[in-house]
């Protein structure tokens, strides 16, 4: 028994030797015609993936066994919660004191990196409405968090209209981007859908780049206000808690939004409309409607952002409206466990304050972050919470909370 | 059990910032006003001085030049004793060359209380954080950040750059046409990047001003796509005798091979990003006669024959894109602040407009605006494989 | 005339290496229905590797030939085992898992190799060794078609041949179909649904790596992110074509190509992207599911 495990982690070490030796082993350079051959690193991975091999079987084997507890700790979490009002508001109070005071003790930088957590909670929670609750796979949703972003700086920088204003404006803008997608690609399902909203983010980043009259084109827009904050005169410090502070509100607003909208007449026709789309046109449920509305939600939350997101770096451009983003926003939905509120935040936290926080990895950091998404997804496919779908049962309550 | 997590799911939102600052710390910089954030740092027993720019993803090899030069300076100034008695130290953050992540990384170095920064490697990266370093008073100088917005339109006092903006580029390039090749039918073909298409729009503005020349084609291309020969055909419908190129070397290459390949006999001018010698090793003999501008030739220049041997000795390889650049940076920060006797903001920009400093470049200061008075471009062209300056 | 000619031709073997790379897309999709996002850095991975071996020999000084034949060789050999084992790490303990789960995995595996590479070797372009030589019967026109164009526009033809004939006609080829229809029923009649699905990898692996000889030769330089872009329009043309069909990879590659020449030649290449794309949601609205696509009734 040992000894197979031993072979079958030797067979891989070998695998992976040879599988790594050109790029690892062999440098050359084409210039100067010399090669250097860096055979420890081919001892590096010969005994990283020995070693790795066993962890890696020793999961999946864990992963795969049928057990009871394996329910674990998320849902029996959200099912206490559930049943357990008070625990549940004691729980919500605490981090929002959490929240609330986190500014008093840490400095720019850190409220910084958690005022852009919290705004990829509320893009991660808007396109949840799109992926998670309509099953609609949107690979573009950077498009509408572009328009937000122009919206406000185009406004700004040439009519000097306050960042209050243009909130609603571009929130609408780009809700009015999503129902013009929405439309053609009513008919199309699955990934066909998935190709062309990726397309579709593309050519409003193409544009961006390219109509310099209208955006200024690559080199970007400077110079956009700060949001006003009841007419306050803030110095940086002042301004970074309160951009903070205003999305700290905004992400409540929204958990309690999407909270609420789960549970709606819209809310189930979308999860209606996922499982089975025909036997929903059949119960009566209007499939053109039902869609819009979900693009055009899902796209009102990337243009709020959007609108938040130039109004905080003060400077915008095509550059920071990438497929890469679309993927970072979408990875937090699916990670975290599609069409869960929680499941997203935790998403969010981790997808951005990953990368920030690995800052001492330098280099290695987006190899370690690429890495990672694959090994979550591997191990918990349904990702970190799974969606905890509230039932109304009376007697089940004892028993879940026996184990 | 139950409470336990509970516990752990509330303790997961404070944790990750907890863990990561000590207290002591954190109080100051959430009571000083911004005018003071920069002053603490004179206090302790380093001076701190920001690196930031691309370290990884497809820009860092425009930026990780300059993390190596910033170190060399350093190191040099810690033997021979530090500045004003002090050990200067580097921050180095990456900002990947984008502008929200260059926000994140002037902020980490505010509160990490640096006197100076050297970078942002992008433009549009610089002028985002720019913003940050203005309210705190640090002084931002970058090696390579050619928007001539950035001194020009008189927003950022606190921004100096060690190489010349792109419109002197254009102007030379646009002259350098006209007067001595004495050409007439020009292509105007850029990458649709910030610093491509911006110095292609300048050539394209001083191009209809003088009316001297006829502006046949004006067009984007997309950096990275498998195959530019439609562009090529293009430039062949034109009629161009001459292609002025706004980007960088990988695109330029491909080009001007298959503008030789498709046998078209045109000139081929282009930018300090094509002033690179990867360009010629990577585009061999077609390289020949292609037209750069780049900062005036400084092969002579002891300091930087020292300062690129410095680098050969510890990697074994010629220095990368702004590393000279980035190395008079460096020189000019360190000196201002000898000069100046403190960090202060207001005496240490003084010190950077009025005391001249020996530089790989030459000797520079920096004028009212922030660009560096000596800092200048002159035409190159690929004659047996290597750059060689034309006059 | 002699411009259309030449735009056509341009069009032409830019259409066949998106061909070559959507090849592999629609061959994987077609039998797991998963959108393998890191089939771009196995094309990437393929032209290092053709790179690094040709180096190697060009060193050793062997002669241009050898080095062509041992080089691709490598490359497809390379691909292949990074597709393969892509599948295995990656894909194949989320068979069962929601369906997008395995999208982010790919998602992840793409952002991992790219930096793989960017870190073992370099961020810098390199150029990449002139391979094909230039035939001589093609001197006369071969300023509007070259020797290594015509060898990839060849080269795609005869291989979406061969592979029409293998998939057709081969044990294996209709093992993999019959799983494309319907996975349950396969393994109910005795086919070995992981190792078809192993050989789809390794296949596609192999015609990116192919690809991405051709294509390095062609524009003569490669860096790390090289299969990014190559990646995201192979995927439009698998799908322009109707994913999951041979024939349609082909001809959406094909169209892909042409637009693009075109729309750079006739419009501006500003926006040739952008017509790729527009061009993309006008055909799918029209036709959902692709130009071959069979557009599936679903059935109640």
């Amino acid at each position: 028994m040992i000894a197979q495990e031993i072979i079958k982690s030797l067979k891989a070490a070998i695998w992976f030797m040879f599988l790594t030796f050109p790029i690892m082993v062999i440098k050359v350079n084409t210039v100067y015609k010399t090669i250097e051959w860096r055979w420890m690193n081919m001892v590096f991975i010969g005994v990283g993936v020995f070693v790795g091999s066993f962890v890696w079987r020793w999961l999946l084997e864990r992963k795969d066994k049928p057990s009871a507890k394996k329910e674990s700790i998320s849902t029996r979490t959200q099912a206490y919660l559930a049943e357990n009002p008070i625990s549940k508001r004691a729980l919500q109070g605490a981090l929002l004191v959490a929240l609330l005071f986190f500014p008093m003790f840490m400095d720019a930088y850190q409220i910084n990196i958690f005022t852009v957590a919290l705004m990829y909670i509320v893009l991660g929670l808007g396109l949840n409405i799109v992926v998670g609750l309509a099953g609609l796979l949107d690979l573009g949703y950077v498009a509408f968090y572009a328009v937000g972003a122009y919206t406000y700086a185009l406004l700004n920088t040439t009519f000097g209209m306050s960042f209050w204003i243009v909130l609603p404006i571009g929130g609408a803008l780009a809700a009015i981007f999503g129902i013009l997608l929405g439309f053609p690609v009513l008919r199309l399902r699955g990934d066909y859908l998935a190709i062309v909203t990726l397309g579709f983010g593309e050519i409003i980043r193409l544009v961006l780049e390219n109509w310099n009259d209208f955006s200024h084109g690559p080199s970007g827009i400077a110079g956009i206000d700060k949001p006003n904050f009841f007419g306050l005169e803030l110095n940086l410090n002042q301004m970074t808690d309160g951009v903070y502070y205003m999305m700290v509100v905004f992400t409540i607003i929204t958990i309690f939004f999407v909270g609420r909208l789960q549970n709606s007449r819209i809310g189930r026709a979308w999860l209606a409309l996922r499982e089975d789309e025909i036997a929903c046109q059949a119960m009566g449920i209007g499939r053109t409607r039902t869609k819009l509305m979900a693009f055009a939600l899902g796209a009102t939350w990337a243009g709020l952002m959007g609108v938040v997101f130039a109004a905080k770096t003060s400077f915008i451009n095509p550059a920071s409206f990438t497929f890469l983003e679309s993927a970072i926003i979408l990875s937090i939905v699916v990670l975290g466990g599609m069409g869960s509120i929680p499941g997203v935040i935790l998403g969010a936290l981790i997808m951005i304050l990953l990368p920030e926080y690995m800052r001492t990895f330098s280099e290695y950091r987006m190899l370690v972050f690429g890495g990672a998404m694959v090994v979550m997804m591997v191990f918990r496919p349904q990702g970190l919470v799974s969606n905890f779908r509230r039932k109304y049962s009376f007697h089940g309550v004892d028993e879940r909370l026996g184990g | 059990m139950k409470k336990l997590l509970l516990f752990a799911l509330a303790a997961m939102f404070v944790f990750a910032g907890c863990s990561q600052k000590p207290k002591e710390e954190a109080k100051p910089a959430e009571q000083a006003p911004a005018a003071e954030a920069a002053a603490p740092a004179a206090t302790g027993d380093v001076i701190k001085i920001g690196v930031a720019g691309a370290h990884s993803g497809d820009l860092a090899s425009y930026g990780l030049p300059s993390v190596k030069a910033a170190e060399f300076v350093v190191k040099d100034i810690n033997d021979k004793g530090g500045l004003l008695g002090k050990k200067v130290e580097l921050v180095v953050v990456d900002d990947v060359c984008k502008p929200e992540v260059a926000v994140s990384s002037a902020n980490k170095l505010v509160s990490e209380h640096v006197v100076a920064v050297l970078g942002h490697i992008c433009s549009g990266a610089t002028k985002a954080a720019m913003g940050t370093y203005l309210a705190a008073k640090i002084p931002v100088m970058s090696p390579s950040a050619t928007s001539p917005e950035l001194t020009k339109s008189g927003e950022y006092p606190n921004f100096f750059r060690t190489i010349a903006p792109d419109d002197s580029q254009a102007r030379l390039e646009i002259d350098y046409i006209t007067n001595v090749l004495k050409l007439k039918k020009i292509a105007i073909i850029h990458d649709k990047g910030d610093y491509g298409k911006g110095l292609a729009e300048f050539a394209k503005g001083f191009a209809e001003a003088d009316k001297k020349l006829d502006i046949v084609l004006y067009e984007g291309i997309t950096p990275g796509a498998v195959d530019y020969s439609a562009i090529v055909q293009k430039i062949k419908q034109s009629g161009a005798e001459v292609v002025l190129y706004g980007g960088y070397h990988p695109e330029a290459a491909k080009i001007v091979t298959l503008l030789a390949k498709k046998k078209l006999n045109v000139k081929f001018v282009s930018d300090d990003g094509v002033k690179d010698d990867t360009f010629i090793k990577v585009a061999g003999h077609y390289a020949e006669g292609v037209y750069a501008t780049g900062p005036k030739d400084v092969s002579k220049n002891p300091l930087a024959i020292e300062a690129t041997k410095k680098h050969k000795d510890a990697y074994g390889e010629d220095p990368g894109a702004f590393y000279l650049n980035a190395y008079t940076a460096m020189l000019a920060i360190t000196n201002a602040i000898e000069k100046a006797g403190s960090t202060d903001y207001d005496k240490l920009t003084n010190a950077l407009r009025t005391e001249d400093v020996e530089t790989p470049i030459g000797k520079i200061k920096f004028d009212e605006k922030g660009d560096a008075i000596g800092a200048e471009f002159s035409v190159y062209q690929v004659q047996n494989g290597a750059y060689v300056e034309v006059k | 005339m002699d411009y259309f000619l030449e735009l056509f031709l341009g069009g032409l073997t830019r259409g066949s290496i998106y061909a070559l790379i959507a090849l592999g897309y629609t061959m994987v999709y077609g039998i797991v229905q998963l959108i393998n996002f890191a089939h771009g850095e196995i094309y990437m991975i393929g032209a290092f590797t053709a790179l690094i071996v040709a180096s190697v020999l060009t060193i050793f000084g062997l002669n241009s030939a050898a080095i062509l034949v041992i080089a691709t060789a490598a490359a497809i050999v390379y691909s292949s085992a990074y597709g393969y084992t892509v599948e295995k790490i990656a894909y194949k303990p989320l068979r069962n898992a929601p369906r997008l789960s395995p999208l982010i995995s790919a998602i992840g595996m793409s952002i991992f190799l790219q930096n793989y590479v960017l870190l073992a070797q370099t961020s810098d372009f390199l150029p990449f060794p002139r391979l094909i030589p230039e035939f001589a019967f093609m001197e006369p026109v071969s300023h509007i078609f070259s020797s290594a164009e015509l060898v990839i526009v060849v080269t795609t033809m005869v291989v979406m041949v061969l592979l029409t004939v293998f998939i057709k006609f081969t044990n294996i080829g209709k093992a993999m179909r019959a799983t494309a229809q319907d996975k349950t029923m396969a393994l109910l009649i005795g086919i070995d649904v992981d190792r078809v699905i192993s050989v789809t990898f390794i296949i596609g692996s192999s015609l990116a790596a192919l690809g991405g000889v051709l294509i390095a030769n062609h524009i003569g330089q490669i860096n790390f992110y090289i299969g990014f872009i190559a990646g995201i329009k192979a995927f439009t043309a698998a799908v322009l074509g109707g994913i999951g069909s041979i024939p349609g990879a082909v001809l959406g590659a094909l169209i892909l190509g042409w637009t693009e020449s075109f729309a750079t030649g006739y419009v501006s290449s500003d926006y040739e992207d952008v017509f790729a794309f527009a061009l993309l949601v006008l055909i799918l609205i029209f036709r959902p599911a692709g130009l071959l696509g069979k557009s599936e009734t679903k059935k109640v």
